[in-house]
């Protein structure tokens, strides 16, 4: 087991810059979710650290031997692709087994660590299946055990979830959340899907187009988003942004409405509001012009427009709504709810 | 559900197929029924009377010392043609599906001895092996080594053989090319991950992965060597010295032509109809379905 550092880390197709100085420090046993857009670059990141990619300037460190030169053999990695990549010639006792052959194990203790890795992967009755006879779930049971069986210091994972459907999804995640408890590897998941991101990660690392946009544990990028792209990323329903101005602690929309602030700056923001912050109160100073209702069940989407505005708003609320599309509602706010972000930079404004 | 196609004139399908039919009937059938009409006949010494003999020609070539040595030698032949240019081109595939930069370059230029004449590569090896003026008796004479194809059995055949190779080493290159490309790039990093060196991985990852491709190839390259390396034997040894590369398509041709036995040769060609018969049988039965994975 070991902690990994990045420093600095470029990476570039030629002329196109495709990674911008990324830093971190992952601690022992940590899991990480890199998490961001398709495109940012996570999964560069991950195959750089793998070692399936060059890196093209910084450092990177497993332990604490710089690996930057070091084939992905020297690495002391496992990795599970999105496409499971297991060996289809092989049987499911020689795709584990592959990995330990080749470090010269002793029979004995070879077949010991398959079967153990396959008795707590429940894989036991396919072992001697080939890839093609299983299924999805089944192959990316088998993709983990093969990384499991070779008891590295670091685990890859590039979306590993993705393939399968929605259900075992949600189930798969959870195993892999045990799974990682219980051996306490330091552990690199990529995704793109925040809501795998959320329920993962010890922190999370936020992409967007090469650079880190935030890097922390889920509920500080839940409270407090460094920027725009993480505040509109992370939760669900996502955000609600408007533009505003913000002058001596009062905050006016486009609309003319006012909110009050705990702040005392004067600056043009955009204003942030998360749906499940506003609060149905009849004195709010939100007033919402109700489209549409979303009845989740728990709670209820309320979709509409600010008053005498364009700007769409989504609102959550607990329980069942239904009022008739049109009518106006309000809602207050808390202060401490609102979040603020330089309207140039995207930056986040503290009060 | 489908749909057919129907046509008021019942007489257009048949038009259609018609040319085919008729360049399948006129230079593959009928040839063949007379080859094997051949077969039963026996002609006298001067051309002038001819027997029919029902299986005559075929017991004596069961008995005939020279033919089945004949039939040995292009067992030995064609599998070492199929050997030596299938690794040849499997190692080159290999490193060809490593390349990045360069590759295009490097892979027409592989495949140019496909497109040489098999009479043409014969004449080339011909000059550079030539005992007196060729290249590499030159050298080869350096080490003391004295190479002399036309007096020499063994030379002759190793001569044939490293010709028909090279001139099929592009065909299959090109195969295993792209039976490698098919491979799922994830899979080879996997194996990397797993601590497989490039070579461990060409062995224990791609090669079986490629075995489809392998067994193929073993086909096509078997009856390559049996039937298409006419033009290069022709054209090095003819055969000599000695009979030492006398293969069987070879020996039908002098048999037949030079040696005038019409029935004792269409005798030959029949059995070797039969060989690529089964070859083709083979492949198709097996290579089809047989993929691996
Ligand atoms: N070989 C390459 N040459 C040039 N550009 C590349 C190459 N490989 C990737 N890129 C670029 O690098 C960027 C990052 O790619 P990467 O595969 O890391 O994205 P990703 O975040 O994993 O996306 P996804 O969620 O879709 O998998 C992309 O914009 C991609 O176009
Ligand atoms: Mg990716």
């Amino acid at each position: 087991m070991a902690s990994i550092v990045l420093k600095d880390l470029v990476k570039d197709y030629g002329k196109v810059e495709v990674l911008h100085h990324v830093a971190g420090q992952f601690e022992d046993g940590e899991f990480i979710v890199i998490v961001g857009p398709s495109g940012c670059g996570k999964s560069t990141l991950l195959r750089m650290i793998a070692g399936l990619e060059t890196v093209s300037g910084g450092e990177i460190y497993i332990g604490d031997k710089m690996v930057n030169k070091l084939e992905p053999a020297d690495r002391d990695i496992a990795m599970v692709f999105q496409n499971y990549a297991l060996y289809p010639h092989m049987s499911v006792r020689q795709n584990m087994a592959y990995g330990l052959k080749l470090r010269k194990l002793p029979k004995e203790e070879i077949n010991k660590r398959v079967e153990e890795a396959a008795e707590i992967l429940e894989i036991k009755d396919y072992l001697d299946r080939k890839p093609r006879q299983l299924s999805g779930g089944q192959r990316q049971r088998v993709a983990m055990g093969r990384a499991i069986v070779r008891d590295p210091q670091v685990f890859l994972f590039d979306e590993p979830l993705s393939n399968l459907d929605a259900k075992l999804r949600v189930q798969m995640r959870l195993e892999i959340r045990k799974l990682q408890r219980r051996l306490g590897v330091t552990s690199i998941y990529v995704t793109h899907d925040q809501v795998e991101a959320m329920t993962l990660g010890d922190r999370l690392m936020v992409l967007n187009g090469g650079y880190v946009e935030q890097f922390g544990t889920p509920i500080e990028l839940y409270d407090r988003p460094a920027s725009v792209f993480v505040a509109g990323f992370i939760g669900s329903p996502a955000m609600n942004f408007m533009k505003a101005k913000i002058n001596s602690g009062k905050i006016k929309l486009p609309n003319g409405t006012i909110l009050n602030s705990n702040t005392q700056l004067s600056a043009d923001i955009t204003l942030g509001i998360r749906p499940e912050h506003v609060v149905a109160d009849a004195k709010g100073a939100l007033e919402l012009e109700v489209e549409m209702f979303e009845q989740l069940g728990a709670n209820t989407l309320v979709h509409g427009k600010l008053k005498d505005s364009d700007e769409p708003f989504v609102a959550s609320m607990p329980g069942h709504v239904s009022e008739e599309p049109g009518t106006l509602m309000k809602f207050s706010i808390a202060p401490e709810a609102l979040h603020m972000f330089d309207a140039k930079t995207g930056k986040r404004l503290e009060p | 559900m489908l749909k057919r196609v129907h046509f008021n004139s019942s007489l257009l399908p048949y038009l259609l197929v018609a040319p085919q039919i008729i360049i399948t009937l006129v230079f593959f059938i009928w040839p063949a029924s007379q080859a094997v009409y051949q077969s039963f006949l026996i002609e006298d010494a001067f051309g002038l009377s001819t027997e029919f003999v029902w299986f005559e020609n075929f017991e004596y070539l069961m008995g005939d010392e020279i033919y089945l040595d004949s039939f040995v030698r292009t067992l030995f032949f064609s599998a070492a043609v199929a050997f030596i240019s299938m690794s040849f081109a499997l190692i080159l595939a290999g490193f060809a599906d490593r390349v990045v930069r360069g590759a295009t370059a490097y892979r027409t230029l592989l495949i140019w001895p496909y497109a040489v004449a098999p009479v043409l590569a014969g004449a080339l090896w011909v000059f550079m092996f030539n005992p007196t003026l060729g290249i590499f008796p030159y050298f080869l004479g350096f080490f003391g080594y004295d190479w002399n194809h036309y007096l020499n059995g063994n030379q002759a055949m190793l001569l044939v053989i490293l010709a028909a190779a090279w001139k099929q080493v592009a065909y299959n290159f090109l195969f295993y090319l792209a039976a490698m490309q098919a491979i799922p790039k994830s899979i080879i990093e996997a194996g990397a991950i797993d601590g497989a060196r490039p070579i461990r991985r060409f062995w224990t990852l791609i090669f079986p992965l490629v075995s489809p491709t392998t067994f193929f190839l073993l086909v096509i390259n078997a009856v390559y060597a049996f039937f298409d390396t006419f033009g290069i034997i022709h054209a090095v040894t003819q055969g000599g010295p000695a009979n030492s590369t006398t293969i069987l398509v070879y020996k039908v041709f002098n048999d037949g032509f030079v040696g005038l036995d019409l029935g004792g040769s269409a005798a030959q060609s029949v059995i070797l109809m039969l060989l690529v018969i089964v070859m083709t049988f083979i492949q198709f039965r097996y290579v089809e379905n047989k993929v691996e994975y």
